[in-house]
């Protein structure tokens, strides 16, 4: 049976974690995400699984990937300050193609910022913070039954694709309480796929855009595991031919499979003349604002983006072939815009609606933004 | 085929050591300890950061992990937590170890998380040409002190001592029987190890320093360190530039902190949950 319970947005995630088979939970003390730690230091000894509070976020990413390459399944959580810090080792885990799952409750920035303050503006540092070429998978669920089924989705998405996986969550709904369904085990897919017999000689070895399996430490044959660009054996390698391979094996394995990493939901698009484009919070008011036009005979629809990263390009160039409005709403000073202007072709309009001040958009701005627009 | 050569990854060779480097005999002498300890090789794992020492993990034919600069001991207490039946060794740099992973460092002490730390300690960023490092000794020349080193140096004993670290040793490059011997010692302690190894880079310190050549940089560390016993026996400016060897510290009841946790924490959460309280 599915529970009905009110839950915080950060408790939710917590508790999708532990359905997703999350064995082991690294992090550091931080507002707005603080409750998942708290949480987990509490249900995860019991349930005999791991649970530390390391000496910073480079630390709590480094022990998270350490026990991915051990056998779990591994979770952080932290905030944009904390996010910057763990630029580094999400770097290691794509290089390495590790599986891990970090939570990023976004909070107002740059630096200290508004700890206390929802904001939308790790959209870019989510895609590209950490250095060099990488492909990245970042889902952003905006209401409280998303929480939990793109919590779980998360982990699945990180074992199958061998990939670091990014959750990103607003600060007012990390902490807000939310009536919310908590689905029976068994109703939602939990991947796991068990180690495959290998040896040191074939950890990196496939076909470009197949997936990886899951190749943990400790399993029947010694391996090594590099920083370093690499060979199919994971031994560094600097060979030109060799690194062209393995940074398209890094990079194809998501676009190969866009279809089954790539989300999204569309509320009234089929004869829409303005497309709202959002994600999360945003998307909320974004939906109440499409449904108030709806009511005043406007024609406007809403795209919200379950999956962030990739981008999903497709989806919104097929809606761009018969709605010429596009209108992004976004809680930073535009970021995901740019992503919309370069993929939309020049005879559709683009409009914004952005902010930064630590407030979120009431359906009201939203919808008055829509009325201007359409005019 | 020698009994240690089994732990030795030979496909990967050559390594990327210069000639006369100590860390082909820290390379050899951690081997040598496995083997004397017959340890089966997939239940080891040998993790390091960035820098000369980062190299070594991928010579030894054990499960093996190179990691970010600094961060090794990072990983390893994940790796550690999720697989407290596996020894996890950790191979790491001074610069590596005591600067830009010093926050690591001494947290993995003050847990006493049973990962089994070799610290080789040749003075100098030797990887990336030879910049001074926080255990330069004071007025040497390195790339960026070219009117000599103004800072003092840490003094690992000490400073692993104030993080209460449970077993702390030193030896050098010179001694390969007691250098194996101290390996061995801290791979059986239960809790955090650190076996702090004088290596010499007579190409990145030595050069610069009137000792280009390794055995010039050999007979040096010879001459500055000493037995305990022979070290106590100094006046305290005399100490200043002298290192003793030996086990410094060994503390065996201090609890381990995988051990804590399996055995005391989570029998404990076990059984509030049971009765139903906090």
């Amino acid at each position: 049976m599915s529970q009905r319970k009110v839950l915080q947005g950060n408790i939710i995630i917590a508790k999708a974690a532990l359905a997703a088979g999350c064995d082991f939970f690294a992090g550091y003390p931080i507002t707005p995400s603080s409750e998942i730690a708290q949480y987990m230091s509490k249900e995860m000894p019991k349930m005999e699984k791991a649970f530390i509070q390391m000496e910073d976020e480079i630390a709590s990413l480094g022990a998270c990937i350490g026990a991915s390459l051990a056998g779990k399944k591994a979770l952080t959580a932290t905030s944009g300050p904390g996010f910057s810090l763990m630029q580094e080792h999400l770097g290691f885990a794509v290089m390495a193609e590790v599986p891990v799952v970090i939570v990023n409750v976004m909070r107002g920035g740059p630096s200290t910022g508004m700890p206390t303050k929802p904001s939308q503006a790790d959209m870019m540092q989510t895609r590209w913070g950490t250095h060099g070429d990488h492909p990245i998978i970042a889902v952003y669920p905006a209401f409280s039954d998303e929480i939990f089924s793109e919590t779980v989705r998360a982990f699945n998405l990180a074992e199958k694709y061998w990939n670091p996986v990014i959750i990103l969550l607003d600060e007012v709904l990390a902490k807000a309480h939310m009536d919310v369904e908590i689905p029976e085990p068994g109703s939602y897919e939990v991947y796991w796929e068990k180690t495959h017999e290998i040896s040191d000689l074939n950890i990196y070895d496939r076909n470009i855009g197949e997936n990886p399996p899951r190749i943990d430490f400790f399993h029947s044959y010694p391996i090594h595991i590099d920083s370093l660009e690499h060979d199919a054996h994971g031994w560094p390698s600097f060979d030109a031919k060799t690194v062209d391979k393995m940074q398209k094996l890094r990079m194809e394995k998501i676009f190969y499979n866009l279809d089954d990493i790539i989300k999204y939901k569309e509320y009234f698009l089929d004869d829409a003349e303005v497309l709202v484009f959002s994600f999360g919070i945003s998307a909320r008011s974004a939906l109440a604002a499409v449904k108030m036009a709806r009511e005043q005979g406007i024609k406007a629809g809403l795209f919200q983006a379950l999956t962030v990263w990739p981008f999903p390009r497709a989806a919104l160039q097929e809606r761009f072939k018969k709605t010429k409005k596009v209108l992004t709403v976004e809680l930073n000073m535009g970021q995901m815009k740019y992503e919309i202007e370069r993929i939309a072709p020049p005879d559709v309009k683009k409009q914004t609606l952005l902010r930064a001040n630590g407030l979120p958009f009431s359906p009201g701005e939203v919808l008055e933004t829509i009325k201007e627009f359409v005019k | 085929m020698r009994d240690y050569e089994k732990y030795i990854r030979y496909r990967t060779f050559p390594t990327p050591w210069c000639p006369g480097c100590g860390d082909g005999v820290i390379l050899k002498s951690i081997a040598m300890a496995f083997a004397e300890l017959k340890l089966d090789p997939d239940d080891i794992i040998v993790i390091a950061g960035i820098g000369c020492s980062g190299r070594m993990p991928t010579y030894f034919n054990t499960n093996t992990l190179h990691t970010t600069h600094g961060r090794a001991l990072t990983f390893a207490t994940g790796i550690k937590l999720a697989k407290p039946e596996k020894l996890v060794v950790v191979v790491s740099g001074d610069g590596d170890a005591t600067a830009i992973g010093g926050n690591h460092l001494i947290h993995a002490a003050r847990r006493n998380i049973g990962i089994k730390m070799i610290l080789i300690n040749n003075g100098i960023y030797g990887m990336t040409g030879g910049q001074v490092s926080p255990l330069t000794p004071p007025k040497f020349f390195t790339e960026t002190t070219p009117y000599g080193n103004i800072e003092p140096h840490f003094r690992i004993r000490m400073l692993l001592s104030a993080a209460e670290a449970s077993f702390v040793a030193r030896e050098t490059v010179n001694r390969l029987a007691q250098l194996k011997q101290v390996i061995k010692k801290s791979f059986l302690h239960k809790g955090f190890s650190v076996v702090e190894v004088m290596s010499n880079c007579h190409v990145n310190l030595g050069r610069r320093n009137k000792m280009k050549s390794p055995l010039v940089m050999t007979e040096y560390i010879k001459d500055i360190t000493m037995s305990m016993a022979d070290f106590e026996k100094l006046s305290p400016e005399e100490q200043e530039s002298k290192y003793p060897l030996g086990i410094f510290v060994e503390n065996t009841q201090r609890p381990e902190y995988t051990d804590l946790y399996y055995n005391q924490i989570v029998p404990a959460a076990q059984q509030a949950d049971a009765k139903g309280g906090k």
